[in-house]
């Protein structure tokens, strides 16, 4: 008890109050003042809550990180297995192409998105390729693209540390386990089915959890790869509408609401994502 | 294995008992000393390289003079915006005395925030800040007839040029033709066929809540000559000038005249656009990479420079409440703020300062400067914008049905528009 006491507070002062306060502040009508100003902050129940609802940008926000969550969470596990079981057989530049996977991550956002901001503008490389087959407006700036593009994005530039995770999974899955399966004369798939996704279904249940996570609280992409969550609003997340309504707009109360919805969504989705891929 | 949701449930409403026994315990100001109290004082000033010349060389003879009260100036802290960093600091409790970067569209929410200092409260207040500014400074008293802010400085919102891609497009460099909407649409579409230029014109098609400065206000403000977005708690835009302002807009994207995606740079440096539209401070950045001209914002009928309207893209200073010593603060105001300094300011910055006398005060500068006279004149038609509550979710609504109605063509624009002045109007009474 004494030994986690340090963890404990650290806890209660990093999360437990901030979300406590947070809560507190989606109760009230509240707005940032300073501090000897003389401000009412009375309490309005359920009305924050009740108004975000009622606002269409809020909606179009969470059905935007849905379509993010559904492309980059089973991409993220999918990519990341396969080039994961890939690296982990004998191949040849195994260590370049560790290290090839691994520098996204470690570099900075705003330089890999000004990479793919030139990638994908209306001059870019991309569609110079592609030519008539070029989406109109451009990728970025095309509400139909927007999104997808952002979570294609975060999948390649978080694949790194999910291969890792794999990597890491697939050193403890008893090779005896698959001289029985090519003993037993399976195939690749077979093998892959029937030893190798059952003996990282721990890692796969992570990888879900933590891009579930981080994907529902996304705001550094789209604002900086899609200035702020365009094209006319077409990938505004969640989170970027708490930036906007507390810091630029002074209403931390709708902001809070908001995050609140968020918490509650993602520790849902988070404890299917669980059910899904626990052992039983 | 039993999860531990019931200790986190546990944990959040111990939480939250502490939190509503600790929130709302707010206390009134009591600052009737610091009015007159003298001290050092702390001050921001823009990141601006010119303007941050300015600053260095006003404090420095302001510390000479005054060594019992000294100044220390600082860039003010990076941040998406200033409104963003200036808000975070009253809220924090740390705001400098003064900050000569004080936007007036923020000052309505400062003041509500209890972040500003009323300098009417000054003995000569109101009366240096009237003699100084002249008519235009009643734009900036608040609604309880206070002044937040001293009016400090204008960059009245033009046409910039490129007088290198007029040429290349066959189009006369020195008499452009882009009085009238008409004009200005056959001039971008000139430079488009011919190659010189990939867009007429490229403000930013961003989503931020000030980008309408720059494309719809300048002109709405000329076409409607001198309506201000809100008058009278009433958004004015759904009038004709408003609507014959969307239509050129609409026409500029619909023909590919301007741009529909963010630029990265500076279109008009780089020879990706012709035109921009920018005030007098953009002059610095402009030097030695374009030879450009300037015009006054187009209307439909055309409007005779001297009697166009344009923006103002003022800056101002405010005083705040966190500032220990009022009285230095004061003083060393009318100190930057006087005949010397705001001459200092005019030829360090080429940015005009909001002086009635300005054109009087400062004319062997304007004589050797035409370029500069001519905004100087302007000066004196310009349009602030609304010093109103919920400023900034007031344009930030504007913006967002512009960006769908106008620059992306989504949906019926009159629509748009008018459920967007529907819920300015309710903002602007909330």
């Amino acid at each position: 008890m004494l030994l986690s006491a340090p963890y404990a507070l650290f806890l209660v002062a990093v999360f437990v109050y901030p979300l406590g306060l947070g809560a507190w502040i989606a109760f009230h009508k509240y707005s940032f003042a300073a501090p000897n100003a003389q401000v009412d902050r009375p309490f309005v129940g359920f009305d924050n809550f009740a108004r975000v609802l009622q606002d269409p940008d809020v909606i179009a926000s969470f059905k935007h990180v849905g379509i993010f969550l559904v492309i980059n969470v089973p991409l993220t596990i999918a990519l990341a297995l396969l080039l994961a079981t890939a690296l982990n057989s004998a191949i040849k530049g195994v260590t370049f192409f560790r290290v090839a996977y691994y520098v996204p991550y470690v570099t900075a956002s705003v330089a890999t998105v000004t990479v793919w901001l030139f990638m994908f503008s209306e001059n870019g490389v991309v569609n110079s390729l592609l030519g008539d087959l070029a989406p109109d407006p451009s990728w970025l700036t095309n509400s139909t693209w927007a999104m997808p593009m952002i979570a294609l994005y975060v999948t390649w530039k978080q694949l790194g540390f999910f291969i890792l995770l794999y990597l890491a999974a697939l050193q403890n899955v008893s090779k005896e386990l698959y001289e029985a399966a090519k003993t037993d004369g399976a195939n690749w798939w077979q093998s892959f089915r029937a030893v190798t996704w059952p003996g990282v279904l721990p890692a796969t249940s992570l990888v879900a959890m933590l891009a579930i996570i981080t994907g529902a609280n996304l705001f550094t992409e789209p604002y900086l790869l899609t200035n702020g969550g365009g094209p006319n609003g077409a990938s505004t997340t969640p989170v970027l509408l708490i930036y906007q309504q507390a810091i630029q707009q002074n209403h931390p109360d709708r902001a809070s609401a908001i995050g609140i919805f968020l918490v509650i969504g993602v520790l849902l989705l988070a404890w299917i994502s669980r059910r899904m891929t626990e052992e039983d | 294995m039993k999860r531990p949701l019931g200790y986190l449930v546990v944990g959040l409403a111990a939480t939250l008992t502490l939190t509503a026994c600790s929130g709302g315990a707010d206390e009134p100001a009591g600052e009737d000393g610091a009015l007159s109290a003298t001290g050092p004082i702390t001050i921001w000033y823009s990141n601006n390289e010119q303007e941050v010349a300015w600053g260095e060389q006003v404090v420095a003879a302001w510390n000479t003079e005054n060594p019992d009260e000294k100044v220390t100036a600082e860039e003010i802290p990076a941040g998406k915006s200033s409104e963003e960093v200036i808000g975070a600091a009253i809220a924090a409790g740390n705001a400098p005395c003064l900050i000569y970067n004080t936007a007036p569209a923020a000052v309505a929410d400062f003041q509500a925030q209890g972040g500003l200092v009323d300098l009417a409260q000054f003995e000569d207040g109101a009366s240096y800040i009237e003699t100084r500014s002249g008519d235009s400074a009643t734009q900036f008293t608040s609604s309880d007839g206070g002044y937040y802010q001293l009016p400090w400085k204008a960059n009245p919102v033009v046409v910039f040029y490129n007088k290198a891609v007029f040429a290349e497009a066959g189009l006369d460099p020195e008499n452009p033709e882009l009085a009238t909407f008409d004009d200005f649409i056959s001039t971008s579409k000139a430079i488009v066929d011919s190659g010189a230029a990939d867009y007429g014109i490229y403000p930013a098609p961003s989503s931020e809540f000030y980008q309408s400065w720059f494309d719809f206000y300048p002109i709405f403000a000329a076409e409607s000559q001198g309506n201000q977005l809100i008058e009278d708690g009433e958004a004015t835009f759904m009038n004709e000038a408003g609507l014959a302002t969307m239509e050129f807009w609409q026409t500029m994207y619909t023909e590919k005249l301007a741009g529909q995606e963010p630029y990265t740079g500076d279109s008009f440096t780089d020879g990706v656009a012709a035109m921009a539209i920018a005030g007098p401070w953009a002059v610095a950045s402009y030097e030695g990479k374009v030879d450009w001209g300037t015009v006054p914002v187009p209307t439909s009928e055309g409007t005779s420079p001297e009697d166009t309207y344009t923006f103002d893209d003022a800056k101002n200073i405010g005083m705040y409440t966190a500032c220990e010593n009022q009285g230095t603060a004061w003083e060393f105001l009318k100190y930057s703020t006087s005949e010397e300094q705001d001459g200092l300011f005019l030829e360090m910055t080429g940015q005009i300062p909001l002086r009635a006398d300005v054109a009087t005060a400062y004319a062997e500068f304007f004589d050797a400067n035409p370029a500069f006279a001519s905004w100087a004149a302007q000066a004196q038609h310009t349009v602030a914008v609304p010093n109103t509550l919920n400023s900034t979710e007031i344009w930030q609504t504007f913006r967002d049905a512009w960006s769908s109605a106008i620059i992306f063509g989504t949906g019926d624009p009159t629509e748009t528009m008018q459920a967007a002045a529907d819920e300015i109007n309710s903002l602007a009474t909330d």
